[in-house]
């Protein structure tokens, strides 16, 4: 790189002289980071999308042909539509669950004094350190028919209720893997918080509940949204937890494609419904993000 | 009975005292500071007339009222925060409505009330604006608004300057007082910087390790500091030590390395160790057959308004300060008498503290 540098160019510390003696170092310094996730990321993809386009004959197989075919039977057909729904719907009450609990958890932590704090930090992170698939089965351990909430049930004199395959009990599960990409980024922006600034509305005669709402959450909103769009996403394309929580029965798209390419190794169509979960998140989060990011763009900067 | 009213005010955190028995009066209307070095309590003492932070013993009272355990929400007072601590996500406007809005005021009666206060600060024109869109001393300004806007019996001000940069800074401190008389709310200033304090307040209260040390008004603190450690806070100083040879009523005489120097304080007895303490700005430079003492310019320092020496002598190096009245000043090398009176020379009993690390810096 500094065979670029010419001998004459002034040694200034100058920002703008910087440029134009590097004028391709930001190139360079990107480099790496470019190459991976060209490799990583835009390639599977585009690959993914080539694959969606392939005819299909459960015959003879695939074929290399351009058809739209399998978009246009996920996009009528109502058996995708239902499940598409439902997963949009599990994710979207899986965000609002994790917000409720998320922030006011991210709140509590940032008022606590340091041992207990760092303490309480590491419990809301440990859960990251252990496979969500050993997760799972322990939630299905714990609410099988024979596991210790139906013990109970039956020991209140309840009976025994089917918890597994349920909406219900994927959404708990969730949220539970989800919630620390939660706390995470609010507790982040609660960091930036000026403490002074609450205790100014306390001292204009605000309400504990009065100084959160009015001045605390509107300043974090930005690290709610955030957390909001990990988690919906990250929900939206989970597969161990309904694979594992929702059974046959109870299907959410990413466990559609692995049934498309593994059971009826229909690959093109399990590329199309994979394709069109890309696109149908990515509308959902751009719409959230300009909602609610660019209503807060010229106060919070 | 005074307005506001603190009495053996203690904060104890753990085996620590951050404020020990602090006694406090403040008439209605008047406008008093808390000086003193970081960590020497002041700010804890605001905090507890604030009401965040709870006094581990003795009592706040306002207007006759005991509010030591009031909550700070239900106190009524004005407070300017050290960072501002605007609400960043409103307007102006709203900032300043929001005292008004959180004691019910009606919605008609708030919008002329915003308006007086923002043109109080002569922010009128920037009501519609976001914090961050301002200025610091438009800040400051809106801060002070907001805290001013709701009529607090008493407005706290916590390092209110101190984030300006030093010009805007003096302009503020006058601006500050002028608004200030203007209302006429009784405000309670912390403050580290001497100037501030002195030139705004009416009464300077000084504290040092959570102890206050003088209550007094700004020029007899400077000119009558009660112990050596104000005399060095507050300004610059010359500190001798020596020893009392002659008593006699209300006057002394005091050997200073072997050189008798006059001084006027009573009950002063003879082979008392004292420190004397002389502003740089009483010391005379003369012609050398004229000083009480004669000393060598070991380095001069131009201020603008005025010249600092540091003159070599007997007594080692003293300050000097001498107005720059365009006269020709005395040249690095020259040899030099200084003479002064002995009514400006203050007599601390006891010998001299180590030098402290706080307040050097502090320019008189």
């Amino acid at each position: 790189m500094s065979a670029t540098v010419p001998d004459t160019a002034p040694a200034s510390p100058d920002e703008e002289t910087h440029e134009r003696r590097f004028p391709t170092a930001p190139l360079f310094l990107s480099a790496p980071a470019a190459l991976l996730f060209a490799a990583l990321v835009l390639i599977p993809l585009f690959l993914t999308a080539l694959l969606s386009f392939n005819q299909f004959d459960y015959a003879t197989g695939r074929t290399s042909g351009f058809t739209l075919e399998h978009y246009l039977s996920v996009l009528t057909d109502e058996y995708y539509l239902e499940i598409f729904l439902r997963t949009f719907r599990i994710s979207a009450l899986a965000t609002a669950i994790c917000v409720v609990i998320g922030v006011p958890e991210a709140y509590i932590l940032s008022r606590m004094s340091n041992p207990w704090r760092s303490i309480f930090l590491l419990v809301i992170l440990a859960p990251l350190l252990v496979s969500v698939v050993v997760r799972a089965f322990g939630w299905s351990m714990l609410l099988g028919p024979e596991g210790p909430v139906n013990a109970a049930l039956m020991a209140f004199g309840i009976g025994r209720m089917r918890l597994l395959y349920t909406e219900g009990t994927v959404i708990v599960a969730l949220v539970h893997v989800m919630l620390p990409f939660m706390v995470i980024p609010v507790w982040t922006s609660l960091q930036k918080l000026d403490p002074a600034v609450e205790q100014a509305a306390l001292s204009f005669g605000a309400s504990r509940g009065t100084a959160i709402v009015r001045v605390v959450a509107p300043q974090i909103l930005p690290g709610i949204l955030s957390g909001s769009l990990i988690v919906f996403g990250l929900s939206a394309s989970a597969f161990a937890i309904p694979g594992l929580l929702g059974g046959r029965r109870l299907k959410m798209v990413a466990t559609v494609v692995y049934d498309q390419y593994l059971s009826d190794l229909n690959w093109p169509m399990g590329a199309a419904v994979a394709a069109l979960l890309l696109i149908a998140n990515l509308i959902v989060m751009l719409t959230y993000h300009r909602l609610v990011e660019g209503h807060y763009r010229r106060r919070l900067g | 009975m005074s307005f506001l009213e603190l009495k053996n005010i203690t904060k104890r955190y753990g085996p620590l005292t951050a404020v020990g028995d602090v006694s406090l009066s403040v008439e209605k209307g008047e406008f008093v500071s808390l000086l003193g070095p970081s960590g020497c309590g002041k700010t804890t003492t605001l905090q507890m007339i604030a009401g965040f932070v709870e006094p581990s013993a003795g009592t706040i009272r306002l207007d006759g009222r005991d509010i030591t355990r009031a909550k700070a929400n239900s106190r009524g007072l004005g407070i300017v925060f050290q960072s501002y601590a605007l609400f960043p996500h409103m307007t102006v406007f709203d900032n300043v409505s929001f005292g008004l809005e959180m004691q019910r005021v009606p919605k008609g009666e708030r919008k002329p009330r915003v308006e007086e206060a923002l043109s109080l600060v002569h922010l009128s024109p920037y009501a519609k604006r976001y914090p961050r869109e301002l200025s610091g001393g438009q800040r400051q300004r809106v801060a002070l608004a907001r805290a001013l806007v709701i009529r607090p019996p008493v407005l706290l001000l916590d390092e209110p300057l101190s984030n300006l940069d030093a010009k805007l800074r003096e302009a503020m401190q006058f601006e500050l007082r002028e608004i200030q008389r203007k209302v006429g709310t009784t405000t309670v200033m912390v403050t580290h910087d001497q100037a501030e304090a002195f030139s705004i307040s009416d009464r300077v209260v000084v504290m040092e390790a959570g102890r206050i040390t003088q209550i007094d008004q700004p020029y007899r603190i400077y000119e009558h500091p009660e112990t050596e450690f104000i005399s060095r806070f507050v300004g610059k100083t010359n500190l001798l030590p020596g020893k009392v040879v002659t008593a006699t009523g209300a006057g002394a005489t005091v050997s200073l390395a072997g050189i008798a120097v006059p001084v006027e304080a009573a009950g002063l007895s003879v082979g008392e160790t004292v420190t004397l303490c002389i502003r740089p700005e009483k010391l005379h430079l003369t012609v050398p057959a004229d000083g009480l003492l004669t000393g060598r310019v070991a380095d001069r320092f131009f201020l603008g308004s005025q010249w600092l020496y540091h003159i070599d002598g007997p007594l080692g190096t003293l300050m000097v300060v001498t107005a720059n009245d365009g006269s020709t000043p005395a040249e690095p090398g020259a040899t030099v008498g200084l003479e002064w009176s002995p009514s400006v020379v203050r007599v601390h009993r006891g010998a001299m503290a180590e030098a402290p690390d706080v307040a050097l810096e502090v320019t008189g």
